[in-house]
């Protein structure tokens, strides 16, 4: 139960009020499409994505059943003013987390500063001394960013989290607007949406310009750790999509600090890895000695500038919970300026005024693990029994350290398909930012979460959440209709492309 | 003192091997008492070497091989002369700060028993007197297996056991330290201790007091070290300053001999 009137997206902000004017005719298509019809195209998506295999594994389920995460046809969309300021920000962030893990693996200067306390960093699990001192390739460390953001207001934007490792849901960024462009088309004739299918292309070229140097055609390949990964059919489908090798640790060999790719026709040099493991498993020799999905030798080989890896070993230190809370300093003192994209107001319960001030509003406050993902080992205040408070209480005592609070915001809304017809549902969304050496893109879309569940503020797949295509709409231009035809042709190309494959 | 250091190391492969990769750390670096005059590494198979540097700072060596290969032997050799320095570690470019070094790992991870016992040793008034008690009572309390080598317990583990590696110990005292909120480290080496001709491969800890700086300490000979160890790597325990950190690619078991024979 959202405390304030939530602002909606596509209705805007008050019960039963005008729908935004800029977005009149989305909500017209909403209140004229039958919801019988609006369901009907929602199954059919969810067909194809069963039949596609997108599924993934709930952890902590005894049944192995794996589900497709549900999906919504209604869209969420951004207005091209909107997601220019959007994208400076995440810009400057993600330009940032890249100076970060430079400086924090080499001269520390922002330590020696006192911008962040140094026991936070050096005494993080995520901080991996085991890699300090190697540089990637170009100095580039975080080559693909998920930035989790949440929305309260038509121009607030706040970020929630960072993901600097291996972000994942790219592909539903991919597949909801391949089902969008199939069964909704006569929404992408009425606005100019940016198309997202080049994804791969400047994925893969992405990877290409972080090669090491003097490299001319680099081999790329993406590494997972196999088919019972949750993600496994991401790292697949990415892979075909930029047609590269998929492998997985046993098919890469380092001889002489370079890595190898088996091959039916022998040994091929590998140069660029995308991988889609962890560093715990990176490389049995400077990481866990019994990890089977690594390969031997590969921290030799990064050392040594032979590879590039995306995203770079020892990310895990800029999308630490922790640090998040930094950020703002983190951002200034690498940017020169304010962060344009502020994070949620976060109380560090290390400190200890903080852990007063949220032991005193437990009843309100969102406490997070700093080192919980997926909505694990969270506490959602407003929604919470007075046992799982009472629990949280007990743990946040015992180990303030481990706990961060924030506010429950009143997240943004879109109309989502539920029981009784359309009904307003939170949302938040993933945009994704690459960095390459020609510099920083964020790919006009993203992945939009939402809370299926009425009132809920959670959207993490493993919570019952959901997914929605994200529209970001281009500029009106002179001659836009026939620019727009266009797209839409190269869209469909696209889809087509994608039905010949599967 | 000056140490003339030959160890080998074998491994026999109940099945061949198809490829081997082996990261080595046994080459010595200069500091103010220790100063290495020659040093070489012999491996009885046609390999690829290569030296880099780890991010601890400690110097490697990857060793590449091909197969099929039923065993390998692998041949440190080398001069270092040493000096002693109370045990006190002069001229080493230290590549973190001290406080990094209070991490817990798996094999040094907080234990009570361990916690309590190292209170109880340490009366808290001079840091570098107690760690010297722990040292002397770690090296009293713990008894020295003579059946094995290498690390295989964990600190807890070890403590349980009261018998234990040197190096077993070593992460012990790491442990111990670290505990009562010193930062502390595993060194592996060699070492030249009881009636032995030649140094032998061994492991220690180092610890961190405020305006002195990394001390040295030895709970086998329940001193520091004096001018009888040559330092080779540190970490945050035994497995990050391992000797040998190997991977084996085919499907059998490493049969490890250590022989070290008089200079």
């Amino acid at each position: 139960m959202p405390m304030r009137q939530a602002f909606d997206e596509i209705m805007g902000a008050g019960e039963g009020g005008p729908p935004r004017a800029e977005l009149a005719a989305l909500s017209r298509w909403i209140e004229t499409t039958p919801a019988d019809e609006l369901r009907r195209r929602q199954q059919a998506a969810e067909a194809t994505f069963r039949q596609l295999g997108i599924t993934f594994a709930v952890y902590g389920e005894s049944d192995a059943a794996e589900r497709i995460i549900p999906f919504d046809i209604v869209p969420r969309v951004f207005l091209p003013g909107e997601w220019a300021r959007l994208s400076e920000g995440l810009v400057q962030r993600v330009e940032a987390i890249n100076a970060f893990l430079h400086d924090i693996y080499g001269e520390r200067r922002i330590l020696a500063e006192g911008v962040l306390p140094a026991d936070l960093v050096l005494g993080n699990p995520q901080f991996r001394p085991e890699i300090a001192g190697m540089r990637p390739p170009h100095d580039i460390w975080a080559h693909i960013c998920g930035i989790d953001l949440v929305r309260t207001g038509p121009d607030d934007f706040f970020v929630l989290e960072d993901n600097a490792r291996t972000p994942s849901g790219v592909s539903y960024m991919l597949e909801n607007r391949e089902a969008m462009l199939r069964l909704c088309p006569e929404l992408f004739r009425r606005f100019r949406v940016a198309a997202v299918d080049s994804y791969p292309d400047r994925l893969l070229e992405t990877m290409k310009s972080v090669a090491p140097h003097g490299v001319s055609q680099p081999v790329c390949v993406l590494l997972t750790p196999g088919h019972y990964n949750s993600a496994y059919y991401e790292h697949s489908f990415l892979a075909d999509s930029m047609g590269i090798e998929l492998v997985e640790g046993a098919d890469l060999v380092v001889d002489d600090d370079i890595v190898w790719m088996r091959t039916i026709a022998g040994r091929v040099k590998v140069d660029v890895i995308y991988r889609r493991i962890d560093d715990d498993f990176l490389d049995p020799l400077v990481f866990r000695p019994d990890s089977a999905l690594g390969v031997p030798g590969l921290i030799a080989a990064y050392a040594a500038g032979n590879v590039a890896i995306l995203n770079a070993p020892g990310n895990g230190i800029a999308d630490d919970k922790a640090i998040y809370s930094y950020m703002p300093e983190i951002v200034r003192f690498y940017s020169g300026g304010d962060a344009k994209l502020p994070n949620v107001e976060t109380w560090r319960c290390r400190e200890p005024q903080a852990l007063a001030y949220t032991l005193d509003h437990l009843d309100e406050l969102v406490v997070k693990l700093v080192d919980g993902s997926g909505g694990y080992g969270m506490l959602v205040g407003p929604t919470a029994s007075k046992a799982e408070i009472e629990a949280f209480r007990a743990a946040l005592i015992a180990e303030p350290h481990r706990y961060i609070a924030q506010p429950t915001l009143a997240l943004s809304t879109v109309p989502t398909m539920a029981d009784q017809g359309l009904a307003p549902r939170h949302v938040d969304f993933r945009p994704f930012v690459l960095s390459g050496r020609r510099g920083v893109q964020v790919v006009p879309g993203g992945l939009t979460r939402v809370a299926l569940k009425e009132g809920s503020l959670v959207v993490n797949s493993s919570q019952g959440g959901g997914t929605k295509d994200s529209f970001v709409l281009m500029d009106d231009q002179p001659g836009a209709a026939q620019q727009m035809r266009t797209d839409v042709m190269t869209q469909t190309l696209g889809a087509m492309t994608q039905e010949t494959r599967s | 003192m000056r140490l003339l250091i030959e160890h080998r190391t074998t491994f026999r492969f109940p099945e061949p091997q198809p490829r081997l990769i082996q990261m080595l750390r046994v080459t010595p670096q200069n500091n103010h008492d220790q100063t290495v005059v020659a040093w070489r590494i012999d491996v009885d198979r046609d390999v690829r070497m290569r030296e880099d540097c780890d991010g601890w700072g400690n110097a490697v060596t990857m060793l590449y091989v091909d197969g099929p290969l039923d065993g390998i032997e692998i041949a440190v050799s080398g001069e270092v002369v040493t000096s002693e320095s109370g045990g006190v570690l002069h001229g080493v470019r230290e590549r973190f700060p001290p406080t990094l070094f209070l991490r817990d790992t798996t094999a040094t991870a907080r234990d009570p028993a361990i916690a309590l016992w190292a209170g109880e040793v340490a009366r808290g008034a001079d840091r570098l007197a107690d760690l010297h008690r722990l040292n002397a009572a770690l090296g009293e309390r713990i008894a020295i297996d003579p059946h094995r080598a290498g690390v295989e317990l964990a600190a807890g583990e070890a403590w349980q056991q009261e018998r234990a590696t040197a190096g077993e110990i070593a992460q012990l005292f790491v442990a111990a330290a670290r505990s009562l909120g010193t930062p502390a480290r595993y060194v592996s080496g060699y070492g030249l201790i009881g009636g032995e001709r030649a140094p032998q491969p061994h492991g220690w800890a180092e610890a961190h007091v405020d305006g002195i700086g990394w001390i040295g300490f030895d709970p086998v000979t329940r001193l520091s070290p004096q001018d009888r160890h040559v330092r080779v790597a540190v970490a945050l325990d035994a497995a990050g300053a391992a000797p040998i950190a190997g991977s084996r690619l085919g499907p059998a078991v490493e049969v490890l001999t250590i022989d070290a024979s008089a200079a």
